[in-house]
């Protein structure tokens, strides 16, 4: 397992992995918003939480399909399907290393970008700790929705149509947990019920994943 | 070592095989024959457990088959040598010293899979079968774009390294690979072709 995950992201950080995308995504949609919303700080303050969760998401979404297409195209998967290692592991070692690509470097870089949001001082711990508790799930979940379109040429919209309805609890959760921090509120049933959402999709996710590749390698 | 019987296969819910049966002893190989489309490969899949069968049995030692197609699957972005090591860790294998020369990669051993000709992705794509140390191998058109030198190396070390440790190959080709080995024509197996069109419309 361990020696799939340092291939996979062996991968990412070489030529062509797209390792960065998402991260770029995340910056561009952050750095235009003021342009788009006008600088007033009280306004953009107040959709700071929001902006910054969708964002995320977004960059999230934008390198789900390489998950599994192109260990499916030059036949790893299958390689991978009769080795010793079980699929379910396969999908979550899979799971982890879109994560560590993309949503820990969108976790760490959030703070910074929340500061030409004009976030609330307040909120930084709550951002910060929101997406290291919810992106994992964001990775899961997109991990499911890619064993899904893997055989498909061009699945990406599909993809996209099937993850993002999953992706709405995680989102408001998290945009939430941020909000109730920065405005002095509570923050902990949000952060709750969203580690609920990544534990369970963890505990779930990599056997659905892996009964959906069975099926779409035969 | 390896048993099938009434094996029953299907391509995309269309039987292709029915009721084959053969058996390969420790240290045999069996090429299988017939023309493109008999279910050549439906049949290799099936034995290796990347299809369920319809019906019948297969059986060989649990954890022992390794299934190899025209698809390698290198990484273009990894080198030979960690290709090679990636397939042998998740197989918790040790890289042997003289994989790379049997199958004359060792001056391309630090080059990355993206920059190989199509013969020597092939010849990487087998010599990841002498590095899983599985004992039961299913080969799919191993040969396809290797030179007659390299399948020369190739018989080699399926002779000489895997069968004579008591390993088993079952071996979908076209040409002679040299081997003494008995062949199965796989054409008096077909399946009988249903109200749908027959069994080609699942290939496209």
């Amino acid at each position: 397992m361990i020696a799939l995950l340092l291939r996979d992201l062996r991968l990412a950080v070489r030529a062509g992995g797209g390792f960065g995308l998402g991260l770029a995504f995340f910056l561009i949609v952050v750095v235009l918003v003021p342009f788009g919303v006008g600088p007033e700080t009280a306004v953009l303050s107040r959709i700071a939480p929001g902006i910054l969760w969708v964002a995320s998401l977004l960059a999230a979404l934008l390198s789900l399909d390489r998950i599994f297409a192109l260990d499916y195209e030059d036949g790893s998967l299958a390689l991978l399907a009769t080795s010793p290692l079980p699929l379910e592991g396969a999908a979550m070692i899979k799971a982890l290393a879109h994560w560590i690509t993309t949503g820990l470097p969108l976790t760490l870089a959030a703070p910074a970008l929340g500061f030409l949001l004009s976030l609330a001082p307040e909120a930084y711990a709550y951002l910060l700790i929101s997406l290291l508790i919810g992106t994992p799930a964001l990775s899961m979940i997109g991990t499911f929705g890619a064993a899904l379109t893997v055989g498909l040429r061009r699945g990406g919209l599909l993809l996209s149509l099937l993850v993002l309805p999953l992706y709405v609890p995680t989102l408001i959760f998290g945009a939430e947990a941020v909000r109730r921090g920065a405005d002095g509120l509570d923050p902990n049933g949000a952060l709750m019920l969203m580690a609920g959402i990544t534990a369970g999709s963890f505990a779930l996710l990599p056997f659905a994943t892996a009964a959906v590749l069975r099926i779409n390698l035969r | 070592m390896l048993r099938v019987e009434n094996l029953t296969c299907a391509r995309g819910g269309v039987p292709v095989l029915a009721k084959v049966s053969f058996a390969v002893d420790p240290g045999q190989a069996l090429i299988l024959r017939g023309p493109n489309g008999v279910g050549k490969t439906t049949l290799l899949r099936t034995l290796a457990g990347l299809q369920p069968a319809i019906a019948g049995n297969v059986s060989y030692p649990e954890d022992e088959g390794a299934y190899a197609s025209h698809a390698d699957g290198i990484k273009t972005a990894l080198s030979v040598t960690e290709n090679l090591k990636f397939w042998a860790d998740v197989h918790g294998a040790d890289l042997p010293d003289d994989i790379l020369d049997t199958f004359d990669l060792a001056d391309l051993r630090d080059r990355m899979g993206g920059t190989l000709s199509a013969g020597q992705k092939r010849r990487l794509g087998l010599a990841r079968l002498g590095v899983i140390g599985r004992k039961v191998l299913f080969l799919d058109e191993p040969t396809v774009s290797l030179d007659a030198f390299s399948v020369k190396l190739f018989a080699d070390w399926l002779q000489n390294t895997h069968l004579a440790a008591g390993g088993v190959a079952v071996i979908a080709t076209h040409i002679d690979l040299g081997l003494a080995a008995p062949e199965l024509d796989l054409t008096p197996f077909k399946a009988a072709e249903d109200a749908r069109g027959g069994s080609d419309e699942a290939f496209l």
